[in-house]
């Protein structure tokens, strides 16, 4: 009795307060290391910014170049091409993956091990490896493809092909990583729904397509963001094997390019804030309608 | 028309120790039989082999006299009510009812008044629209057997529905399926841990334990006459005293290891000379309405007393009699013996 009496309610503003003084380390540490790197790339798209010289108001001079500039409808094609292709891919050969390794059999268990390594090496020892079966004189590709009387194709030079080579390699360096996970969504998913279904005489695609499916779209949907948001930053494998030639300069390798190369660093900035708002709407897409579109129990 | 038989059946999961050996089993047509029995004795097991969701190790399940081995679970005419219902949260009320019988393709128009005729039986036509986990329990429990009834089975595989509901909303729904049973008139089975659910809905009860039948007699006489101490300690509450007859003041049946008598048998008055007799202490007395329960102890034995007369209170040091006519014997083994 003494004991809970004396634990006095807290002022309703403490109360309120209380949470957010519990979290206010790690908000620091996010204030510092997120916020402000953000904050500063939107100042400094409003600046003439290099290396030598002072920084000097410029207003929306930087975003208007950015638009004027010829490139940037390629660019912006680039961008989302590339997304497109590899947000499709991985999703569809994700899902179809972890269907054929769902089944917790030992082998099964080692081959999806196999499946997940690509995702913790190195990108740039993947990329050497793929650049490597792409070249087109002494590629494997290029040597399969020959068995079959077609010619050769200039995987890494020709502008028609290159994205897709790019895009490729992304591809299978996600792969094992979204099957897992989508694998595990299909584990979660209770067995008697399908015991149900099987009682209810539904064929093995119905029951996919009636429950299964429905019932993993909320984690399908949520890999489809993170691959969205992964393939608009992606850098390295475009770095590695074109450096933005032959027709693969997306929105970030542009801004690369100007901050390091040209050291333009307010247009760099510029083009960073329409990546970071193209990121925003689609996140903000995905949580108003399709995370609520799709959300079960 | 369905009785289901199994014959010698086995079972093991995997490499583990069997759940079920040797167990035979003959459910009579239109009967409502319970299996009954404690946690992990196999009662799910014995009805998803029936369902044909499991498959046997060995044996032979017969349904009237065809055999089901090779019969899948969509094929053997039965419907089955899951413990945690399993409706698809992914599909309507109504989407879920009639799953089943677009799949067989049956035409619209039936599938319309069946679904119509299901639903306003059970009462759940208001919410036909919605998910089931928009639903009560409750709700979810009628849609359940909705589902499974919309398909006119021959055999109805009843896994624990109502352990999901309060206690209230069981004895509705008990009352319910009672009805329900008289009136589509086919095979119910249906699996509990429950006995006072078994007593009162079953025609024929299976107590298992440990994947072997104890007894499978009709309600009244599993009460009556337990045909073993399991048996006789499993049903009832409080269940059926069991002591040694070590004790007896009087001469029991040769080879009588226990003597067991119903709570509500009890006298704490002498009627015969050659009552049973046995001193305790009172422990406790519970009042619960009608009936009072006595908790005495016989040195480490319990023995319970049902009284149906709230001014029954007794006190210390008790002689409690039993009329010879409600003893039961037991041998050593814990089966039954007669006088
Ligand atoms: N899939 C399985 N794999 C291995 N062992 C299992 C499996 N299912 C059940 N068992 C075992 O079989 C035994 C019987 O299980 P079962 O589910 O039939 O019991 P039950 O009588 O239905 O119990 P409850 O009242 O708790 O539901 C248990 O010992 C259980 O551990
Ligand atoms: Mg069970």
């Amino acid at each position: 009795m003494n004991k809970t009496a004396r634990l006095k309610p807290l002022q309703p503003g403490m109360r309120k307060a209380k949470p957010y003084l519990f979290i206010l380390p790690s908000m620091l540490f996010f204030a510092v290391f997120a916020i402000y790197p953000l904050i500063y790339i939107i100042v400094l798209s409003f600046f003439d910014r290099s290396i030598i010289g002072d920084m000097t108001f410029v207003g929306f001079e930087n975003f208007i170049k950015l638009f004027n500039n010829p490139e940037f409808g390629p660019i912006m094609k680039n961008t989302v091409v590339y997304m497109v292709i590899v947000v499709l891919l991985t999703t569809v050969f994700s899902m179809l993956v972890a269907l054929l390794l769902q089944r917790p059999t030992r082998l099964n268990k080692i081959v999806q091990q196999i499946a997940f390594s690509p995702y913790v090496i190195s990108t740039v020892s993947v990329v050497f490896v793929w650049m490597w079966m792409m070249d087109a004189d002494y590629g494997l590709f290029n040597y399969i493809i020959g068995w079959f009387g077609l010619g050769e194709v200039n995987w890494l030079t020709d502008p028609n092909v290159t994205i897709f080579s790019i895009a490729i390699v992304s591809v299978w360096k996600s792969l094992g990583y979204n099957a897992i996970i989508i694998i595990a969504a299909l584990n979660a998913i209770p067995k008697h729904y399908y015991e149900a279904a099987k009682l209810d005489n539904s064929s093995s695609v119905k029951t996919y397509f009636r429950i299964t499916l429905p019932m993993i779209s909320p984690t399908v949907f949520f890999l489809v963001l993170i691959n969205i948001i992964g393939a608009l930053k992606n850098f390295e494998t475009i770095k590695l094997m074109t450096a933005g030639k032959f027709d693969t300069t997306t929105l970030v390798y542009f801004v690369y390019q100007n901050a390091r190369e040209y050291f333009d660093f307010g247009y760099a900035s510029s083009a960073g804030v329409i990546l970071m708002v193209f990121i925003a709407i689609i996140t903000l897409l995905y949580f108003k309608v399709l995370a609520k579109k799709v959300y079960y129990r | 028309m369905s009785s289901i038989i199994l014959q010698n059946i086995d079972k093991a999961y995997g490499k583990n120790a069997p759940v079920i050996e040797n167990l035979n089993l003959e459910i009579k047509d239109k009967s409502f039989t319970v299996l009954l029995g404690p946690s992990g004795c196999g009662k799910s097991t014995i009805l998803r082999m029936i369902a044909g969701l499991e498959a046997q190790t060995s044996g032979t399940i017969l349904f009237d006299d065809e055999d089901m081995t090779n019969v899948p679970p969509e094929n053997r005419d039965i419907a089955f009510v899951f413990q945690n219902y399993a409706l698809y949260p992914t599909m309507t009320v109504r989407g879920n009812i009639e799953f089943g019988l677009k799949n067989r393709k049956i035409p619209k128009a039936e599938i319309a008044a069946r679904v119509e005729e299901v639903c306003s039986l059970l009462d759940i036509s208001e919410y036909l629209n919605r998910k089931p986990q928009n639903l009560s329990g409750g709700q979810r429990q009628r849609v359940a057997l909705a589902r499974a009834m919309v398909k006119k089975p021959d055999i109805f595989l009843m896994d624990e529905p109502l352990s999901n509901l309060d206690a209230k909303l069981r004895n509705q729904i008990r009352t319910d399926l009672i009805a329900l049973h008289k009136r589509l008139n086919t095979t119910f089975v249906y699996v509990t841990h429950d006995q006072v659910e078994a007593m009162s809905m079953a025609t024929d009860i299976v107590l298992l334990n440990k994947g072997k039948v104890m007894q499978m007699s009709s309600p009244a006489e599993m009460y009556k006459q337990p045909r073993n101490v399991f048996s006789a300690k499993f049903i009832g509450t409080p269940a059926m005293n069991v002591i040694s007859s070590g004790k007896s003041n009087i001469s029991v049946p040769q080879g009588c290891a226990y003597v067991g008598f119903r709570p509500e048998n009890v006298m704490l008055e002498k009627k015969n000379n050659d009552d049973f007799c046995i001193s305790c202490d009172v422990a406790s007395t519970e009042m619960l309405g009608a009936e009072t329960v006595i908790k005495a102890l016989s040195g480490d034995e319990i023995i319970f007393m049902r009284a149906f007369t709230s001014a029954c209170r007794p006190e210390g040091r008790q002689n409690f009699y039993v009329e010879r006519a409600n003893l039961c014997y037991f041998n050593e083994q814990e089966e039954r013996i007669y006088e």
